[in-house]
């Protein structure tokens, strides 16, 4: 077993996730996810003190489109895809009062 | 078989019907889809109704376009409006997009004709397309085999005969190892060349779409349509591309060719020896090899699977049950979105979910996710320097030809290893392609992958187009 992530992170990680995982699924991604993040000693071997972190391949900065309007989707096109709506708005069960 | 500039030539001119040429892949797919499985879903009625208009436009004396009746196959994770896209997740069951991928709009006003959706590894994670919420895609050139994947639908597409050409997308390998295992061409373009807008994210800093063909000169085509830069996909190159159609033309004469001597270990000695063939292939045409070395090649796969999950984590939290798509009643919110995607995600989603929220977790984010993006960098910078010696770089594309179903088990890592050898272009950026270059083991296709920097899909071509005339023409197994 890895001792780079625990069953309690990966309890924790599925709430953050809001995925509801059974005891099964925990036992099992806390050995697949332990397996994975073992290979990152060789990541943890390197000096990369000095290194820019990259989070985009071609450098492109504040793209920005014109400040005109222009056609979006259609309310009732998009509304109809949901899985439940009333008075042109998204219905969900209740956010406030209960567990969460 | 003619290729697809001279068959859409013969549609604007008259001599060939686009029914007719849709009418070929429709049989072809009577016949062997139930076996092969490369479609989520076929638009038989639809492609029919545009191939008559794209016939009655010729006859009317319009002309419908640069790929006029050419039919074309989309992985379903392209949005098409109106049309079921469902990633092959349970998810999105049922789901009809209210808007066209950019992509597909360029080829709807080219005139290409939409046959259907093809399969793929759930939302693209994935490297055998066994990873399906509505079952395996098989390999044509082998039934017993996988195709490959994520794009394994469209890799299959284009080997079967289903359509003249195929769209996948490509986040760490899922158009080049597909189309290396099918016997076809499969481009990943530069991040950015095609516009990504209508593609459901993976990894938004990795995904590219790109074709798949049967020659590396169709491929030029349908990436001379596509590409190009469009306002709805802010990481779009705003420059103009140059057309890859010319680039075909010139010859390897004088191309600097690199070998990168300390490339990971693991392809098969059959692939390994095709690509030595390869290399001696490009320099008896006239190009030069030269040794490079790119050290951090081998922490590809570590950082990827670090950043592509945290990616994606970020992505698939719109999956809530909220706005489309599946939902699993319960009696409040936050109950209501861990039982939909509990439900609607399968295995190996929910995996790369969870390692991304753990990645980009307080007190873990440092030391897992800042790290895999300074690993990216180290990765970049070497191919850069690379590129300085070499214009285009030779690898495999897979570490082994197609393998049986259920060959790499339960083990998610077994089947990372497929991408080795892709992965790294992803991070860093830049252009890759397969290209089928002979056979290896059990007369299987081995598809060489041809590497080249930001841009430089011109130099990728070139060598690409070369190694397809040294292995005897389109398809490559002689």
């Amino acid at each position: 077993m890895s001792e780079r992530i625990s069953e309690a992170d990966v309890a924790k990680v599925a709430r953050l996730a809001r995925l509801h995982l059974t005891g099964e699924e925990v036992q099992r991604m806390t050995a697949q996810l332990g397996g994975m993040l073992e290979h990152f000693a060789d990541v943890d071997a390197l000096d990369l003190a000095e290194v820019e972190p990259m989070t985009q391949p071609y450098p492109l900065v504040n793209v920005l489109r014109d400040d005109v309007v222009a056609p979006s989707l259609d309310r009732a096109e998009v509304l109809a895809a949901a899985p439940s709506a009333e008075d042109g708005r998204f219905r969900v069960p209740p956010i406030i009062g209960l567990e969460g | 078989m003619a290729g697809l500039r001279d068959t859409a030539a013969a549609v604007r001119q008259g001599s060939t019907r686009a029914a007719d040429l849709l009418e070929a892949n429709l049989a072809a797919i009577a016949e062997r889809e139930a076996e092969i499985h490369a479609f989520n879903l076929v638009l038989a009625d639809e492609a029919r109704a545009q191939a008559a208009s794209i016939d009655a436009a010729v006859a009317a004396g319009d002309d419908p376009g640069p790929l006029a009746g050419l039919t074309v196959a989309l992985k379903d994770n392209l949005c098409t409006r109106g049309i079921a896209t469902t990633c092959s997740s349970k998810i999105l069951e049922g789901w009809r997009p209210p808007y066209d991928a950019t992509v597909v709009t360029r080829l709807r006003q080219a005139g290409a004709i939409i046959v259907g959706k093809t399969n793929l590894d759930e939302f693209a994670m994935g490297s055998s397309t066994e990873n399906s919420a509505f079952g395996p895609t098989r390999n044509p050139l082998d039934p017993s085999r996988v195709p490959g994947g994520s794009s394994g639908g469209s890799a299959a597409a284009v080997a079967a005969g289903f359509s003249a050409f195929s769209l996948g997308s490509d986040t760490g390998g899922s158009i080049r190892q597909p189309a290396a295992l099918c016997g076809v061409v499969g481009v990943k373009p530069t991040y950015g060349y095609v516009s990504r807008s209508g593609l459901v994210a993976f990894a938004s800093s990795l995904d590219q779409i790109g074709p798949f063909t049967r020659t590396v000169a169709d491929a030029a085509v349908v990436l001379d349509v596509i590409g190009g830069h469009d306002p709805a996909d802010s990481t779009s190159i705003p420059e103009v591309h140059p057309s890859l159609a010319v680039a075909l033309d010139q010859g390897v004469e004088g191309l600097r060719v690199g070998r990168i001597t300390d490339l990971p270990e693991g392809a098969d000695p059959d692939v390994a020896e095709r690509l030595e063939v390869a290399f001696d292939a490009l320099r008896a045409a006239g190009a030069t090899i030269v040794d490079v070395q790119v050290p951090a090649f081998t922490f590809g796969l570590t950082a990827y699977y670090l950043i592509a999950p945290a990616e994606a984590s970020s992505n698939l939290a719109r999956y809530d049950g909220v706005r489309y798509g599946l939902r699993v009643d319960a009696p409040d919110t936050n109950t209501m979105y861990g039982a939909t995607r509990e439900a609607g995600f399968g295995d190996e989603v929910k995996r790369r979910i969870m390692l991304g929220t753990y990645a980009l977790s307080a007190g873990y984010y440092d030391a897992y996710y800042g790290k895999a993006l300074k690993v990216r960098r180290l990765i970049h910078d070497d191919f850069e320097r690379a590129y300085r010696n070499a214009d285009v770089l030779l690898t495999p594309a897979s570490p082994s030809v197609a393998f049986p179903f259920g060959a790499k088990g339960d083990n998610p890592l077994a089947m990372y290893l497929c991408d080795v050898y892709t992965i790294p272009t992803n991070l860093a950026g830049h252009p890759g392609m397969s290209v089928p270059f002979g056979t290896g083991a059990d007369g299987l296709p081995v598809g060489i992958q041809v590497l080249a920097g930001t841009l430089n899909e011109p130099a990728m071509f070139r060598a690409a187009a070369a190694l397809e005339r040294a292995a005897g023409g389109a398809g490559g197994a002689s």
